[in-house]
């Protein structure tokens, strides 16, 4: 009954960006946000140089997360497809590079061209086993979708354990990564690099993206999410589009594993569990399902979420054990509790409330012009 | 031989578990078109509730009674308190919300008691018992058949034989009509709740002794392989969830015994992706009448 329903039916859709009238959109969309990047991307720049180097590493952190909820708003919240196994199409990512990265440091191999080579290779990974899941994925609705992608999550890390001998089990892979380039200077701090590759790297793939979004695929993958049927009555192949959804998805996630295992230089079964797929979902829904804007809102909160509760755990004098207890699980908590009463009183999350303010305002503003 | 009979009887063993656990599922979904993503961290929840009962009194068995009171109230809190205010109008709603029960669930659980294994004390003896020779059955194997045939078996008369269960069918089958017929259709489906969430209380106190132990991940596969289960069966029909569990945990037994242990996880995701992709409506519904 509910399962063959569409997943968000029209009257409950939050308006979009792609839904502006035409009029409003002038210039070309590639051009515009190209600017939108090369603007971030020298905010960026200039962020790394004014502050601390650990604070370059967690900006480095939310862009490698950004990657893989950018990628999960656009599946979830533009194409109406739950995906629990978001974190596991992050491992992939990350066990590839580090597949790959040792295979060229076992070779003695050298050269800045590595990295890239790498991710790439991560990203046509992920791609392969986002496909096979989406060609399933395309045939399955609601609860049984969310229970299949729930497995890959609970599956796919217990396969490191299982292959120890590729994957070394527990204990995980290094990843050998290459200082910055010399041409950067000696004392080049190296968080300040991590920034700039993850940066660019998560850049890249947003303008894709958002262009995407914007393109005949893009409405394509909402016109399948608000109703099948009309979709298909209008040309649209249904499945295809899904599974195409699906791969895209698939592939920023690996991209995002990826960094972030360049980023903490080794990957382990343990760093992409289930509660890391539960995160990713958290971290859209709470920002704003179908939103890139909300994507980043996500990925902001799941960095600074456990370092402010780290601070705040840290005010309070409590017991080592107390401490390392709440530490782990009060961060977890304070989510599931927020992805409960944000589902029930505000199902925009961060951007639909930013965006309802923005609106109220802009609407109070001519009227007192006038 | 003797190994394949070992494995026969401790696969319907544990087929018998994921049997109840998938009742639970099928109990709530047919109740509330709601799949409960959350009920192995309930089920938890109420496992440690026993844990703690138990170690305070020393006796077992208060722990056990207790352990099922806390799943039926958890699961009526968690209808009242959650999932009564969600909207359903999408059917990711309340998923995103079980999911977001699961979070929170597993965090206060890892808070209180710490995120170690605390090893599950079980009533009898796990030791399997010579019948000509050959290992067979173990006395705490025959307590989780006897324990769950009363439970399924309760279950069935109930929702054939009594007033209630006959309110209970007709409040998820015909919600209005119920109303107007005079049937507390809000009140049947916290029942269903409770009851789902209490069977669940039930078999996360039966399977958590035999795997590696009390913990606030401790039902995370059993859920999986459970969801797998009911949806071999199809996740309209108890008794298909019965006959999906005791397949599910037969495969497991036999994959684990014969191939490796380390296998199973894939066994389960291999056998849930095949059915879904043969018969979505699994082995007992009819071909499902979807069209796109």
């Amino acid at each position: 009954m509910s399962a063959t329903g569409a997943v968000l039916p029209p009257k409950h859709r939050p308006a979009e960006p792609g839904d502006r009238p035409a009029e409003r959109r002038r210039g070309s969309t590639l051009l515009r946000h190209l600017a939108v990047v090369l603007a971030v991307g020298a905010l960026l720049v200039a962020v790394s140089y004014s502050v601390e180097p650990f604070r370059n590493f967690q900006l480095a952190t939310v862009a490698a997360y950004l990657c893989a909820t950018a990628g999960l708003t656009v599946l979830t919240g533009l194409n109406g497809q739950l995906s629990l196994g978001h974190g596991a199409l992050m491992a992939v990512g990350a066990y590839t590079v580090a597949l790959c990265q040792n295979a060229f440091a076992d070779r003695g191999m050298t050269g800045g061209w590595l990295l890239p080579l790498s991710l790439g290779a991560a990203i046509v990974a992920t791609v392969a086993v986002g496909a096979v899941v989406g060609v399933a994925a395309a045939r399955l609705r609601g609860p049984y979708l969310a229970g299949v992608t729930l497995a890959v999550a609970v599956v796919v890390p217990a396969l490191a354990v299982t292959f120890d001998g590729v994957f070394n089990g527990e204990q995980g892979l290094s990843v050998p990564v290459e200082p910055p380039p010399l041409a950067l200077g000696p004392y080049f701090p190296y968080e300040r690099w991590q920034l700039w590759l993850t940066g660019a790297a998560t850049l890249l793939a947003l303008l894709l993206l958002a262009n995407l979004i914007r393109s005949r695929y893009g409405r394509t993958f909402r016109a399948v999410r608000d109703d099948e049927v009309a979709a298909r009555l209008a040309g649209i192949h249904v499945a295809r589009t899904q599974v195409l959804a699906f791969v895209v998805s698939a592939a920023t996630a690996g991209l995002g594993g990826a960094l972030l295992a360049v980023l903490a230089q080794s990957v382990s079964p343990g760093a992409f569990s289930l509660t890391l797929s539960l995160f990713l979902l958290m971290a859209v829904v709470i920002g704003g399902l179908g939103r890139l804007t909300g994507a980043l809102w996500g990925a902001v909160l799941l960095v600074a979420l456990p370092d402010l509760t780290h601070s705040a755990t840290e005010l309070l004098t409590l017991s080592p054990a107390v401490a390392q207890r709440l530490e782990g699980n009060l961060p977890l908590a304070i989510f599931g509790l927020t992805l409960i009463v944000v589902m029930i009183a505000a199902p925009g999350g961060v951007q639909g409330l930013l965006s309802r303010l923005g609106r109220a305002l802009l609407a109070r503003w001519p009227a007192r012009r006038s | 031989m003797d190994r394949f009979v070992f494995l026969t009887v401790d696969g319907l063993s544990r087929g018998a578990v994921y049997a109840a656990f998938a009742l639970a599922l099928v109990l709530i979904w047919r109740a509330a078109r709601v799949v409960n993503f959350a009920q192995g961290a309930m089920a938890v929840a109420a496992a440690y509730v026993a844990y703690s009962v138990s170690a305070a009194t020393g006796w077992y068995w208060l722990g056990f009674g207790v352990a099922i009171v806390a799943g039926l109230v958890l699961g009526a809190v968690v209808d009242r308190v959650v999932m009564r205010h969600v909207d359903h109008a999408s059917p990711l709603n309340p998923v995103i919300v079980a999911l977001g029960l699961v979070l929170l669930i597993q965090a206060v659980l890892g808070m209180v008691y710490g995120n170690e294994f605390r090893p599950a004390e079980t009533p009898f003896s796990r030791s399997a018992l010579q019948v000509g020779g050959v290992a067979v059955l173990s006395p705490y194997d025959l307590f989780v058949f006897a324990t769950i045939g009363v439970v399924v078996s309760g279950l069935a008369w109930m929702f054939a034989r009594t007033p209630v269960g006959l309110r209970m069918r007709a409040a998820a089958f015909a919600p209005e009509v119920s109303r107007l017929l005079g049937v507390n259709v809000g009140g049947m489906l916290t029942l269903g709740w409770a009851l789902a969430s209490g069977v669940g209380a039930l078999a996360a106190m039966l399977v958590i002794p035999t795997e590696l132990g009390l913990h606030p991940h401790a039902m995370d596969l059993v859920f999986v392989s459970a969801f797998t289960a009911a949806v071999v069966g199809g996740l309209d029909s108890p008794p298909g969830a019965v006959v999906g569990g005791l397949v599910v945990g037969l495969l497991l037994s036999y994959v684990s015994g014969y191939a490796g242990s380390d296998l199973t996880p894939l066994a389960v995701l291999v056998l849930l992706l095949a059915v879904l992709l043969v018969r979505p409506g699994g082995l007992f519904a009819p071909v499902a009448a979807r069209r796109v």
